[in-house]
């Protein structure tokens, strides 16, 4: 179980084997990789800025990633999450979860991205081509998303 | 008692800072209370705050609703609606 934040980019790959790395409990690993569109809401996208709430992110990224551990079997999770200038393409963000069955990596993973686009301190900044720049606005179906996670516990 | 007060995205933009060291005064007692009296700091808090029901709070780096009170709270942070993910 681990998060991370970080400016760099992460190797999907590299990082599958370190979680799995001597275990042999483990049935089924689901990843969920994150990446930059270069269209939202019709407009292009030139590259995008994440700014993050340093030691709140850290900690709400655990609390959920413990939330996810108490309602899955999960035998390993990791969460990492880039900050700073991305270009249209680049990885956002990784969620790994490991289960002896899939059922429960699937859903944990599903759950891990609901409730973090929800509550982990996280704030998109887009560059348009001409210059111009906007903050990204949340969206309800993110809110509804991570609500009916509620409603199943 | 001196609170240090942080702003994240547009309402550090609009504010102007990321953080500062404020002494409240007597009365502000919740999240919603100092809402009001930051507005009457200047126009820029008036601004950054013009949108105070869509803007979320967290004490000691935690998430609260604008009931939430202030007794004992060391960091009080200001953001709009996370969009990380």
């Amino acid at each position: 179980m681990s998060v991370r934040v970080q400016r760099e980019d992460f190797d999907i790959g590299a990082e599958v084997r370190r979680l799995a790395a001597g275990r042999t409990d483990i049935g089924a690993i689901v990843t969920f990789t994150g990446t930059v569109r270069s269209e939202n809401d019709g407009g292009r996208i030139a590259g995008m800025t994440l700014e993050h709430y340093p030691g709140m992110t850290e900690s709400e990224l655990a609390r959920v990633e413990a939330e996810a551990g108490k309602r899955w079997p999960l035998q390993a999770s990791l969460i990492v999450h880039r900050i700073g200038a991305l270009k249209p393409g680049d990885n956002i963000v990784l969620v790994v979860t490991a289960s002896a069955h899939r059922e429960a990596a699937f859903a944990a993973a599903e759950f891990l991205m609901d409730y973090l686009k929800t509550s982990a301190p996280f704030w998109k900044k887009e560059l348009r081509p001409d210059g111009a720049e906007r903050w990204v606005e949340a969206r309800q179906s993110d809110d509804r998303a991570a609500e009916r996670w509620d409603r199943r516990k | 008692m001196p609170v240090r007060i942080r702003y994240f995205a547009w309402v550090r933009e609009k504010t102007g800072k990321a953080e500062e060291v404020l002494d409240l005064p007597a009365g502000v007692g919740t999240v919603a209370e100092l809402v009001i009296w930051l507005k009457g700091l200047g126009p820029e808090y008036a601004e950054a705050f013009a949108r105070a029901d869509v803007i979320r709070a967290a004490i000691d780096q935690a998430h609260v609703k604008p009931t939430a009170s202030l007794a004992g709270a060391r960091e009080i942070a200001f953001f709009p609606p996370v969009t990380g993910g």
